[in-house]
Protein backbone atom coordinates (compact mmCIF):
# COMPACT_ATOMS: atom_id res chain seq x y z
CA UNK A 1 0.00 0.00 0.00
CA UNK A 2 2.21 2.70 -1.26
CA UNK A 3 1.75 6.33 -2.33
CA UNK A 4 2.36 6.47 -6.32
CA UNK A 5 3.59 9.60 -7.98
CA UNK A 6 3.42 9.82 -11.78
CA UNK A 7 6.75 11.46 -12.11
CA UNK A 8 6.61 13.39 -16.13
CA UNK A 9 9.47 13.74 -18.30
CA UNK A 10 10.23 15.34 -21.74
CA UNK A 11 12.77 13.75 -24.23
CA UNK A 12 13.85 11.82 -21.44
CA UNK A 13 14.57 13.52 -18.66
CA UNK A 14 12.42 14.33 -15.91
CA UNK A 15 10.67 18.03 -16.03
CA UNK A 16 11.06 20.16 -12.64
CA UNK A 17 7.63 19.36 -11.30
CA UNK A 18 8.70 15.71 -11.51
CA UNK A 19 10.95 16.65 -8.16
CA UNK A 20 8.38 18.56 -6.62
CA UNK A 21 5.39 16.07 -7.02
CA UNK A 22 7.87 12.92 -6.15
CA UNK A 23 8.70 15.25 -2.62
CA UNK A 24 5.00 16.36 -1.93
CA UNK A 25 4.51 12.05 -2.50
CA UNK A 26 6.87 11.58 0.09
CA UNK A 27 5.72 13.73 2.82
CA UNK A 28 2.43 12.01 2.03
CA UNK A 29 3.95 8.71 2.54
CA UNK A 30 6.09 9.48 5.88
CA UNK A 31 3.08 10.66 7.32
CA UNK A 32 0.66 7.74 6.27
CA UNK A 33 3.70 5.48 7.34
CA UNK A 34 4.70 4.11 3.88
CA UNK A 35 6.43 4.71 1.02
CA UNK A 36 6.42 6.11 -2.44
CA UNK A 37 6.71 3.98 -5.94
CA UNK A 38 6.96 6.74 -8.77
CA UNK A 39 5.51 5.43 -12.35
CA UNK A 40 7.97 7.19 -15.01
CA UNK A 41 8.07 6.65 -18.91
CA UNK A 42 10.95 6.22 -20.67
CA UNK A 43 12.67 8.22 -17.87
CA UNK A 44 16.98 8.47 -18.90
CA UNK A 45 17.80 8.68 -15.21
CA UNK A 46 14.77 7.46 -13.05
CA UNK A 47 17.30 6.39 -10.24
CA UNK A 48 17.25 10.38 -9.96
CA UNK A 49 14.36 10.32 -7.96
CA UNK A 50 15.81 8.51 -4.65
CA UNK A 51 16.86 12.01 -4.24
CA UNK A 52 13.00 13.02 -3.20
CA UNK A 53 11.96 9.96 -1.18
CA UNK A 54 11.15 7.65 -3.97
CA UNK A 55 11.55 3.99 -2.78
CA UNK A 56 10.69 2.29 -6.34
CA UNK A 57 10.58 3.60 -10.01
CA UNK A 58 8.00 1.67 -12.14
CA UNK A 59 10.16 2.59 -15.44
CA UNK A 60 7.95 2.26 -18.36
CA UNK A 61 9.50 1.52 -21.94
CA UNK A 62 6.96 -0.04 -23.91
CA UNK A 63 7.65 1.34 -27.17
CA UNK A 64 4.09 2.69 -27.83
CA UNK A 65 4.16 5.21 -24.77
CA UNK A 66 7.43 7.09 -25.59
CA UNK A 67 4.97 9.96 -26.20
CA UNK A 68 2.26 11.28 -24.07
CA UNK A 69 -1.00 10.24 -24.50
CA UNK A 70 -3.47 11.35 -22.09
CA UNK A 71 -5.88 8.09 -22.40
CA UNK A 72 -2.91 5.06 -22.75
CA UNK A 73 -0.88 6.99 -19.92
CA UNK A 74 -3.92 7.17 -17.74
CA UNK A 75 -4.73 3.27 -18.52
CA UNK A 76 -0.72 2.72 -17.61
CA UNK A 77 -1.06 4.58 -14.23
CA UNK A 78 -4.10 3.04 -13.51
CA UNK A 79 -2.93 -0.52 -13.61
CA UNK A 80 0.37 0.78 -11.53
CA UNK A 81 -2.26 1.91 -8.59
CA UNK A 82 -3.85 -1.59 -9.13
CA UNK A 83 -0.22 -3.56 -8.50
CA UNK A 84 0.49 -0.89 -6.03
CA UNK A 85 -2.43 -0.96 -4.25
CA UNK A 86 -2.21 3.12 -3.66
CA UNK A 87 -5.06 4.54 -2.32
CA UNK A 88 -3.12 8.25 -2.87
CA UNK A 89 -2.03 9.06 -6.48
CA UNK A 90 0.19 12.47 -6.20
CA UNK A 91 0.03 14.06 -10.15
CA UNK A 92 1.03 17.76 -11.08
CA UNK A 93 -0.88 20.29 -12.06
CA UNK A 94 1.07 20.77 -15.28
CA UNK A 95 -1.83 20.71 -18.41
CA UNK A 96 -0.73 17.17 -19.76
CA UNK A 97 -1.16 15.78 -15.72
CA UNK A 98 -4.49 17.45 -15.40
CA UNK A 99 -5.65 16.20 -18.99
CA UNK A 100 -4.96 13.05 -17.57
CA UNK A 101 -5.72 12.96 -13.99
CA UNK A 102 -9.49 13.49 -14.86
CA UNK A 103 -9.65 10.30 -16.95
CA UNK A 104 -7.36 8.21 -13.93
CA UNK A 105 -10.44 9.61 -11.54
CA UNK A 106 -13.40 8.23 -14.38
CA UNK A 107 -10.81 5.09 -14.61
CA UNK A 108 -10.93 4.17 -10.76
CA UNK A 109 -13.62 6.03 -9.37
CA UNK A 110 -11.30 8.35 -7.69
CA UNK A 111 -11.99 11.83 -5.28
CA UNK A 112 -9.47 13.70 -7.52
CA UNK A 113 -8.56 17.43 -5.85
CA UNK A 114 -6.37 19.41 -8.23
CA UNK A 115 -4.62 22.83 -7.43
CA UNK A 116 -3.26 21.86 -3.96
CA UNK A 117 -1.19 24.13 -2.18
CA UNK A 118 -0.05 22.36 1.03
CA UNK A 119 0.78 18.92 2.06
CA UNK A 120 -2.82 17.11 3.78
CA UNK A 121 -4.09 18.40 6.79
CA UNK A 122 -5.15 14.69 8.02
CA UNK A 123 -4.66 11.55 6.53
CA UNK A 124 -8.41 9.87 7.55
CA UNK A 125 -10.41 11.61 6.16
CA UNK A 126 -7.70 13.36 3.95
CA UNK A 127 -7.98 17.20 3.60
CA UNK A 128 -6.27 19.23 1.59
CA UNK A 129 -6.17 23.01 0.90
CA UNK A 130 -6.21 23.83 -2.77
CA UNK A 131 -6.91 27.00 -4.52
CA UNK A 132 -10.41 27.52 -5.70
CA UNK A 133 -12.34 30.95 -7.80
CA UNK A 134 -8.79 31.14 -9.97
CA UNK A 135 -6.56 31.79 -6.52
CA UNK A 136 -9.40 34.49 -4.93
CA UNK A 137 -9.62 31.78 -2.11
CA UNK A 138 -8.71 28.41 -0.70
CA UNK A 139 -11.38 25.24 -0.24
CA UNK A 140 -10.21 22.76 2.55
CA UNK A 141 -11.28 19.41 0.99
CA UNK A 142 -12.10 16.38 1.85
CA UNK A 143 -11.41 13.00 -0.11
CA UNK A 144 -14.82 10.54 0.40
CA UNK A 145 -13.36 7.97 -2.14
CA UNK A 146 -11.28 4.79 -2.32
CA UNK A 147 -8.24 5.97 -4.31
CA UNK A 148 -7.69 9.53 -3.79
CA UNK A 149 -5.61 11.70 -6.63
CA UNK A 150 -3.96 15.10 -5.51
CA UNK A 151 -3.01 17.41 -8.19
CA UNK A 152 0.12 19.77 -6.25
CA UNK A 153 -0.06 23.15 -7.61
CA UNK A 154 2.94 24.05 -9.06
CA UNK A 155 5.48 25.75 -6.90
CA UNK A 156 3.19 25.34 -4.03
CA UNK A 157 5.49 22.48 -2.09
CA UNK A 158 8.96 23.15 -3.51
CA UNK A 159 11.40 20.70 -4.44
CA UNK A 160 12.15 18.93 -1.17
CA UNK A 161 15.34 16.66 -0.99
CA UNK A 162 14.80 13.62 0.91
CA UNK A 163 17.75 10.94 -0.02
CA UNK A 164 17.08 7.35 -0.46
CA UNK A 165 18.22 4.27 -2.21
CA UNK A 166 15.58 4.37 -5.63
CA UNK A 167 15.34 0.86 -7.13
CA UNK A 168 14.12 0.74 -10.23
CA UNK A 169 12.19 -1.85 -12.21
CA UNK A 170 10.13 -2.43 -15.56
CA UNK A 171 6.64 -2.02 -15.79
CA UNK A 172 4.82 -3.59 -18.35
CA UNK A 173 1.50 -2.78 -18.66
CA UNK A 174 -1.67 -4.06 -21.43
CA UNK A 175 -2.54 -1.58 -23.64
CA UNK A 176 -5.48 -1.73 -25.85
CA UNK A 177 -6.46 -0.13 -29.56
CA UNK A 178 -8.39 1.65 -27.89
CA UNK A 179 -6.42 3.87 -25.67
CA UNK A 180 -4.58 4.85 -28.74
CA UNK A 181 -7.41 5.81 -30.76
CA UNK A 182 -6.59 9.76 -30.44
CA UNK A 183 -2.65 10.77 -31.98
CA UNK A 184 -0.82 13.22 -31.54
CA UNK A 185 -0.08 14.49 -35.21
CA UNK A 186 2.25 17.66 -34.59
CA UNK A 187 3.69 19.47 -31.94
CA UNK A 188 4.62 22.90 -32.30
CA UNK A 189 6.84 24.17 -29.51
CA UNK A 190 9.97 25.64 -29.05
CA UNK A 191 12.53 23.26 -28.31
CA UNK A 192 14.47 24.69 -25.19
CA UNK A 193 12.21 27.61 -24.07
CA UNK A 194 11.24 28.06 -20.58
CA UNK A 195 7.42 27.96 -20.02
CA UNK A 196 5.18 30.11 -18.28
CA UNK A 197 3.97 26.36 -16.39
CA UNK A 198 8.16 25.70 -15.41
CA UNK A 199 9.46 28.91 -15.21
CA UNK A 200 10.77 30.28 -11.82
CA UNK A 201 10.50 33.84 -13.02
CA UNK A 202 8.00 35.50 -15.44
CA UNK A 203 8.11 38.74 -17.32
CA UNK A 204 4.90 39.65 -18.35
CA UNK A 205 3.98 42.63 -21.23
CA UNK A 206 0.42 44.62 -20.85
CA UNK A 207 -1.21 47.11 -23.50
CA UNK A 208 1.18 49.23 -22.18
CA UNK A 209 4.37 48.26 -24.16
CA UNK A 210 2.00 50.25 -27.13
CA UNK A 211 2.34 47.37 -30.04
CA UNK A 212 4.61 44.11 -30.86
CA UNK A 213 7.15 45.63 -32.45
CA UNK A 214 8.12 46.33 -29.05
CA UNK A 215 8.54 43.19 -27.27
CA UNK A 216 12.42 42.58 -27.82
CA UNK A 217 13.06 44.15 -24.67
CA UNK A 218 10.54 41.64 -23.04
CA UNK A 219 12.31 39.25 -24.08
CA UNK A 220 15.67 40.31 -23.80
CA UNK A 221 14.54 41.01 -20.11
CA UNK A 222 13.15 37.44 -19.79
CA UNK A 223 16.69 36.31 -21.47
CA UNK A 224 18.43 37.92 -18.78
CA UNK A 225 16.36 36.72 -15.99
CA UNK A 226 16.13 32.98 -17.28
CA UNK A 227 12.57 33.38 -17.19
CA UNK A 228 9.51 32.45 -19.52
CA UNK A 229 7.47 35.98 -21.55
CA UNK A 230 3.89 36.13 -20.79
CA UNK A 231 1.23 38.85 -21.64
CA UNK A 232 -2.29 40.24 -20.82
CA UNK A 233 -5.43 39.57 -22.31
CA UNK A 234 -5.73 42.23 -24.18
CA UNK A 235 -2.71 41.65 -25.77
CA UNK A 236 -3.38 38.21 -26.84
CA UNK A 237 -6.73 39.49 -28.20
CA UNK A 238 -4.76 41.88 -30.17
CA UNK A 239 -3.00 39.43 -31.41
CA UNK A 240 0.52 40.50 -30.49
CA UNK A 241 1.57 37.64 -29.07
CA UNK A 242 -0.06 33.74 -28.70
CA UNK A 243 -2.36 32.78 -27.00
CA UNK A 244 -0.73 30.47 -24.93
CA UNK A 245 1.36 33.71 -23.59
CA UNK A 246 -2.16 34.99 -22.12
CA UNK A 247 -2.21 34.54 -18.15
CA UNK A 248 -5.35 35.24 -15.84
CA UNK A 249 -8.65 33.71 -15.19
CA UNK A 250 -9.71 32.90 -18.64
CA UNK A 251 -5.62 32.22 -19.70
CA UNK A 252 -2.97 30.13 -18.14
CA UNK A 253 -2.24 30.62 -14.09
CA UNK A 254 1.01 31.58 -12.99
CA UNK A 255 2.99 30.31 -10.10
CA UNK A 256 6.49 31.99 -10.04
CA UNK A 257 8.49 32.75 -8.06
CA UNK A 258 8.78 36.24 -9.52
CA UNK A 259 6.32 37.70 -11.61
CA UNK A 260 7.03 41.19 -13.07
CA UNK A 261 4.21 43.36 -14.97
CA UNK A 262 5.10 45.91 -17.31
CA UNK A 263 2.90 48.01 -18.95
CA UNK A 264 -0.15 45.79 -17.19
CA UNK A 265 -3.17 47.77 -15.23
CA UNK A 266 -3.85 44.86 -13.12
CA UNK A 267 -7.83 44.09 -14.03
CA UNK A 268 -9.01 41.48 -11.50
CA UNK A 269 -9.20 38.58 -13.74
CA UNK A 270 -5.55 39.04 -14.00
CA UNK A 271 -4.48 39.44 -10.60
CA UNK A 272 -6.64 36.29 -9.82
CA UNK A 273 -4.43 34.53 -12.28
CA UNK A 274 -1.11 35.38 -10.84
CA UNK A 275 -1.58 35.62 -7.88
CA UNK A 276 -0.13 32.23 -6.63
CA UNK A 277 3.54 34.08 -7.63
CA UNK A 278 5.35 34.89 -4.63
CA UNK A 279 7.09 38.22 -5.70
CA UNK A 280 5.25 40.55 -7.71
CA UNK A 281 6.61 43.81 -9.69
CA UNK A 282 4.86 45.77 -11.27
CA UNK A 283 6.44 48.53 -13.56
CA UNK A 284 3.42 51.06 -14.95
CA UNK A 285 3.46 54.77 -15.81
CA UNK A 286 0.49 55.07 -13.98
CA UNK A 287 0.91 55.04 -10.84
CA UNK A 288 -2.97 54.82 -9.94
CA UNK A 289 -2.97 51.18 -11.48
CA UNK A 290 -4.66 48.92 -9.45
CA UNK A 291 -1.68 45.95 -10.08
CA UNK A 292 0.38 48.41 -7.59
CA UNK A 293 -2.09 47.54 -4.54
CA UNK A 294 -1.23 43.90 -5.26
CA UNK A 295 2.38 43.72 -5.39
CA UNK A 296 5.13 43.52 -3.86
CA UNK A 297 7.54 46.18 -5.44
CA UNK A 298 6.87 48.99 -8.14
CA UNK A 299 8.33 51.66 -10.07
CA UNK A 300 6.34 54.08 -11.87
CA UNK A 301 7.66 55.24 -14.78
CA UNK A 302 7.61 54.92 -18.70
CA UNK A 303 8.95 51.47 -19.28
CA UNK A 304 10.69 52.34 -22.32
CA UNK A 305 13.40 53.74 -20.26
CA UNK A 306 12.98 51.86 -16.76
CA UNK A 307 13.48 48.64 -18.74
CA UNK A 308 16.58 48.93 -20.61
CA UNK A 309 18.04 50.37 -17.53
CA UNK A 310 16.64 47.65 -15.86
CA UNK A 311 18.51 45.38 -18.32
CA UNK A 312 21.79 46.95 -17.71
CA UNK A 313 21.93 46.43 -14.22
CA UNK A 314 20.63 42.35 -14.00
CA UNK A 315 23.89 42.32 -16.22
CA UNK A 316 26.20 43.71 -14.25
CA UNK A 317 24.44 42.13 -11.30
CA UNK A 318 25.10 38.93 -12.87
CA UNK A 319 28.60 39.49 -14.00
CA UNK A 320 29.25 40.57 -10.31
CA UNK A 321 27.89 36.71 -9.37
CA UNK A 322 28.74 34.99 -11.94
CA UNK B 1 -24.59 15.15 -35.59
CA UNK B 2 -25.85 15.44 -32.61
CA UNK B 3 -23.92 18.04 -29.96
CA UNK B 4 -24.11 18.29 -26.40
CA UNK B 5 -22.38 21.43 -24.83
CA UNK B 6 -22.50 21.09 -20.76
CA UNK B 7 -22.65 24.17 -19.35
CA UNK B 8 -21.43 25.74 -15.52
CA UNK B 9 -23.34 28.37 -14.17
CA UNK B 10 -20.51 30.82 -12.63
CA UNK B 11 -20.23 33.74 -10.56
CA UNK B 12 -18.89 36.40 -13.38
CA UNK B 13 -15.23 37.04 -13.99
CA UNK B 14 -15.18 40.52 -12.10
CA UNK B 15 -17.01 38.93 -9.12
CA UNK B 16 -15.33 39.73 -5.61
CA UNK B 17 -15.39 36.22 -3.63
CA UNK B 18 -16.25 36.37 -0.19
CA UNK B 19 -17.60 33.01 1.57
CA UNK B 20 -20.48 32.75 4.22
CA UNK B 21 -22.09 30.30 7.10
CA UNK B 22 -19.18 30.25 8.76
CA UNK B 23 -16.80 30.35 5.93
CA UNK B 24 -18.90 26.93 4.44
CA UNK B 25 -20.19 28.27 1.80
CA UNK B 26 -19.74 30.46 -1.06
CA UNK B 27 -21.59 34.20 -0.69
CA UNK B 28 -23.91 34.46 -3.59
CA UNK B 29 -24.82 38.16 -2.61
CA UNK B 30 -25.03 40.68 -5.50
CA UNK B 31 -22.93 38.39 -7.43
CA UNK B 32 -23.99 37.74 -10.99
CA UNK B 33 -24.30 34.26 -12.82
CA UNK B 34 -23.36 33.59 -16.71
CA UNK B 35 -22.46 30.94 -18.65
CA UNK B 36 -18.58 29.74 -17.62
CA UNK B 37 -16.41 31.47 -20.40
CA UNK B 38 -14.59 28.40 -21.37
CA UNK B 39 -17.94 26.99 -21.50
CA UNK B 40 -19.17 29.67 -23.96
CA UNK B 41 -16.41 29.08 -26.39
CA UNK B 42 -17.67 25.60 -26.79
CA UNK B 43 -21.15 26.62 -26.95
CA UNK B 44 -20.06 29.39 -29.99
CA UNK B 45 -17.96 26.33 -31.66
CA UNK B 46 -21.09 24.46 -31.29
CA UNK B 47 -23.47 27.18 -33.14
CA UNK B 48 -20.92 27.00 -36.15
CA UNK B 49 -21.51 23.44 -36.60
CA UNK B 50 -25.47 23.94 -36.29
CA UNK B 51 -25.36 26.70 -38.91
CA UNK B 52 -22.88 25.48 -41.58
CA UNK B 53 -23.23 21.52 -40.76
CA UNK B 54 -26.20 20.72 -39.68
CA UNK B 55 -25.37 19.45 -36.47
CA UNK B 56 -28.49 19.42 -33.76
CA UNK B 57 -27.43 21.48 -30.45
CA UNK B 58 -28.83 20.19 -26.91
CA UNK B 59 -26.97 22.06 -23.60
CA UNK B 60 -27.43 20.48 -20.29
CA UNK B 61 -26.48 21.41 -16.89
CA UNK B 62 -25.98 20.39 -13.13
CA UNK B 63 -27.65 22.98 -11.01
CA UNK B 64 -30.88 24.53 -9.37
CA UNK B 65 -34.05 25.94 -10.74
CA UNK B 66 -31.44 28.72 -10.06
CA UNK B 67 -29.68 27.77 -12.94
CA UNK B 68 -32.10 28.77 -15.04
CA UNK B 69 -31.47 31.90 -16.57
CA UNK B 70 -28.13 31.08 -16.98
CA UNK B 71 -29.83 28.04 -19.39
CA UNK B 72 -31.88 30.13 -21.27
CA UNK B 73 -29.36 32.52 -22.40
CA UNK B 74 -27.78 29.53 -23.79
CA UNK B 75 -31.38 28.99 -25.87
CA UNK B 76 -31.10 32.52 -26.62
CA UNK B 77 -27.87 31.92 -28.12
CA UNK B 78 -29.24 29.42 -30.48
CA UNK B 79 -29.29 25.81 -28.83
CA UNK B 80 -32.12 23.45 -29.68
CA UNK B 81 -32.73 22.43 -26.08
CA UNK B 82 -31.81 22.56 -22.51
CA UNK B 83 -31.72 20.05 -20.18
CA UNK B 84 -31.31 20.61 -15.95
CA UNK B 85 -30.26 17.66 -13.75
CA UNK B 86 -31.61 18.73 -10.52
CA UNK B 87 -29.08 18.13 -8.41
CA UNK B 88 -26.09 20.99 -6.41
CA UNK B 89 -22.91 20.62 -8.17
CA UNK B 90 -20.78 20.01 -5.22
CA UNK B 91 -18.46 17.14 -6.37
CA UNK B 92 -16.73 16.85 -9.82
CA UNK B 93 -17.13 13.55 -10.44
CA UNK B 94 -20.89 13.34 -9.19
CA UNK B 95 -21.37 15.87 -12.09
CA UNK B 96 -20.17 13.61 -14.07
CA UNK B 97 -21.91 10.95 -13.46
CA UNK B 98 -24.70 12.84 -13.73
CA UNK B 99 -23.84 14.22 -17.49
CA UNK B 100 -22.53 10.47 -18.58
CA UNK B 101 -26.02 9.64 -17.66
CA UNK B 102 -27.67 12.12 -20.32
CA UNK B 103 -24.86 11.82 -22.78
CA UNK B 104 -25.69 7.64 -22.69
CA UNK B 105 -29.51 8.08 -23.25
CA UNK B 106 -29.23 11.09 -25.73
CA UNK B 107 -27.47 9.15 -28.86
CA UNK B 108 -24.73 12.36 -28.73
CA UNK B 109 -21.87 12.51 -31.07
CA UNK B 110 -19.70 15.12 -29.66
CA UNK B 111 -20.13 16.65 -26.33
CA UNK B 112 -18.53 19.81 -25.57
CA UNK B 113 -17.72 21.08 -21.83
CA UNK B 114 -15.68 23.42 -20.85
CA UNK B 115 -11.73 23.18 -19.53
CA UNK B 116 -12.55 24.06 -16.23
CA UNK B 117 -15.19 26.13 -14.41
CA UNK B 118 -13.93 29.08 -13.58
CA UNK B 119 -15.34 28.91 -9.75
CA UNK B 120 -13.92 25.45 -8.19
CA UNK B 121 -11.56 25.09 -11.10
CA UNK B 122 -11.56 21.23 -10.89
CA UNK B 123 -11.43 20.52 -14.66
CA UNK B 124 -12.28 16.77 -14.29
CA UNK B 125 -15.83 16.89 -15.61
CA UNK B 126 -15.25 16.11 -19.04
CA UNK B 127 -12.01 13.97 -18.66
CA UNK B 128 -14.21 11.96 -16.11
CA UNK B 129 -17.26 11.64 -18.41
CA UNK B 130 -14.39 10.25 -21.38
CA UNK B 131 -13.71 7.31 -18.82
CA UNK B 132 -16.78 6.74 -17.83
CA UNK B 133 -18.35 6.24 -21.46
CA UNK B 134 -15.06 4.78 -23.17
CA UNK B 135 -15.06 7.87 -25.50
CA UNK B 136 -12.35 9.84 -26.90
CA UNK B 137 -10.94 12.72 -25.35
CA UNK B 138 -9.32 16.12 -26.09
CA UNK B 139 -8.37 18.58 -23.24
CA UNK B 140 -7.44 22.30 -23.69
CA UNK B 141 -8.94 22.24 -26.86
CA UNK B 142 -8.49 25.24 -28.92
CA UNK B 143 -9.17 23.93 -32.18
CA UNK B 144 -12.09 21.60 -34.02
CA UNK B 145 -12.82 20.74 -37.27
CA UNK B 146 -15.21 17.82 -37.61
CA UNK B 147 -15.86 16.28 -41.32
CA UNK B 148 -18.18 13.27 -41.56
CA UNK B 149 -16.56 11.42 -38.61
CA UNK B 150 -13.14 12.39 -38.66
CA UNK B 151 -11.64 14.71 -35.70
CA UNK B 152 -8.97 17.30 -36.74
CA UNK B 153 -8.36 18.92 -33.09
CA UNK B 154 -5.64 21.07 -31.18
CA UNK B 155 -4.74 21.57 -27.70
CA UNK B 156 -2.67 23.57 -25.79
CA UNK B 157 0.42 22.22 -23.98
CA UNK B 158 2.93 24.21 -21.93
CA UNK B 159 4.75 25.94 -24.15
CA UNK B 160 2.76 25.14 -27.55
CA UNK B 161 0.00 23.47 -29.20
CA UNK B 162 -0.72 19.73 -29.99
CA UNK B 163 -2.73 18.48 -33.28
CA UNK B 164 -4.50 15.73 -32.92
CA UNK B 165 -6.43 13.30 -35.01
CA UNK B 166 -9.24 11.46 -33.55
CA UNK B 167 -13.12 10.53 -34.60
CA UNK B 168 -16.28 11.03 -33.22
CA UNK B 169 -18.09 10.08 -30.43
CA UNK B 170 -15.75 12.75 -29.16
CA UNK B 171 -15.24 14.48 -25.60
CA UNK B 172 -13.77 17.66 -25.38
CA UNK B 173 -12.82 20.55 -22.76
CA UNK B 174 -13.03 23.50 -24.58
CA UNK B 175 -11.45 27.25 -23.84
CA UNK B 176 -10.64 30.18 -25.45
CA UNK B 177 -9.51 29.45 -29.29
CA UNK B 178 -11.92 27.45 -30.09
CA UNK B 179 -13.47 30.75 -31.16
CA UNK B 180 -12.44 34.23 -31.41
CA UNK B 181 -13.28 36.50 -27.99
CA UNK B 182 -14.81 38.67 -30.81
CA UNK B 183 -17.28 35.82 -31.97
CA UNK B 184 -18.87 35.25 -29.09
CA UNK B 185 -22.37 36.18 -29.25
CA UNK B 186 -25.07 38.30 -27.32
CA UNK B 187 -28.40 36.82 -27.31
CA UNK B 188 -30.78 39.47 -29.56
CA UNK B 189 -34.30 39.73 -28.64
CA UNK B 190 -35.81 37.48 -31.33
CA UNK B 191 -33.33 34.70 -29.62
CA UNK B 192 -34.41 35.72 -26.27
CA UNK B 193 -38.41 35.32 -27.87
CA UNK B 194 -37.76 32.44 -29.04
CA UNK B 195 -36.05 30.62 -26.13
CA UNK B 196 -38.97 31.22 -24.24
CA UNK B 197 -40.59 28.54 -26.36
CA UNK B 198 -38.01 26.10 -26.20
CA UNK B 199 -37.84 23.11 -24.44
CA UNK B 200 -36.15 22.98 -21.10
CA UNK B 201 -36.13 19.56 -19.58
CA UNK B 202 -35.93 19.12 -15.84
CA UNK B 203 -34.57 15.58 -14.56
CA UNK B 204 -33.56 14.23 -11.45
CA UNK B 205 -30.12 12.78 -10.34
CA UNK B 206 -29.17 9.59 -10.50
CA UNK B 207 -27.71 8.07 -7.72
CA UNK B 208 -24.12 8.95 -7.43
CA UNK B 209 -21.47 8.85 -5.25
CA UNK B 210 -20.15 12.63 -3.94
CA UNK B 211 -16.15 11.74 -4.12
CA UNK B 212 -15.00 14.80 -2.36
CA UNK B 213 -16.77 17.63 -0.82
CA UNK B 214 -15.39 21.02 0.57
CA UNK B 215 -15.41 21.49 4.21
CA UNK B 216 -14.30 25.22 4.42
CA UNK B 217 -13.08 28.39 2.75
CA UNK B 218 -10.65 30.94 3.53
CA UNK B 219 -9.48 33.86 1.77
CA UNK B 220 -5.60 34.54 0.63
CA UNK B 221 -4.33 36.62 3.31
CA UNK B 222 -4.24 40.76 2.56
CA UNK B 223 -1.03 42.02 0.89
CA UNK B 224 1.95 43.41 2.99
CA UNK B 225 2.45 47.15 1.71
CA UNK B 226 4.10 47.29 -1.53
CA UNK B 227 7.87 48.73 -1.59
CA UNK B 228 7.92 51.75 -4.59
CA UNK B 229 11.26 52.72 -6.01
CA UNK B 230 12.44 55.80 -8.27
CA UNK B 231 12.40 55.33 -11.73
CA UNK B 232 15.50 57.08 -11.57
CA UNK B 233 17.44 54.07 -9.32
CA UNK B 234 16.61 50.98 -11.38
CA UNK B 235 19.75 49.77 -9.49
CA UNK B 236 17.59 49.18 -5.98
CA UNK B 237 15.16 47.69 -7.84
CA UNK B 238 17.96 44.50 -8.21
CA UNK B 239 19.30 44.99 -4.90
CA UNK B 240 16.37 44.30 -3.36
CA UNK B 241 15.47 41.56 -5.15
CA UNK B 242 18.49 39.69 -4.61
CA UNK B 243 18.77 40.84 -1.01
CA UNK B 244 15.27 40.83 0.42
CA UNK B 245 13.09 38.80 -1.33
CA UNK B 246 15.77 36.50 -2.79
CA UNK B 247 14.41 35.60 -6.20
CA UNK B 248 17.24 36.00 -8.25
Amino acid sequence: MSVLVYTESENRKFKKNAFEVAAYAFEVARIMGTSVTAIAFHAEAPEDLGGYGVSRVLNVTTDTLQTFNARAYASVIAQAAQKEDATVIVISSSTDSRFLGAILAGKLKAGYVPNVVAAPESIAPLVVRRTVFSNKGFAHSQIDAAVSIIGVSNNAFGQKENAVEATVEGFEPTTSDSDFSTKSVEIDKVPGKTTIADADIVVSGGRGLKGPENWGMIEELAAVLGAATACSKPVSDLGWRPHSEHVGQTGKPVASNLYVAIGISGAIQHLAGVSASKVKVVINSDPEAPFFKAADYGIVGDAFQVIPELIEKLKEFKAQNA
Amino acid sequence: MKILVCISNVPDTTSKINFTSGDTKFDTTGVQFVINPNDEFGLTRAMWFKEKQGATLHVATVGGVGTEPTIRKALAIGADEAIRIDAEPTDGYFVARQLAEIVKNGGYDLIIAGRESIDYNGGMVPGIMAALLGMNFVNTCISLEIDENKVTAIREIDGGKEKIATSLPLIIGGQKGLVLESDLRIPNMRGIMMARQKKLQVVSAIDAPQATRDISFDKPAPKGQIKMIDSGNVGELVELLHNEAKVI
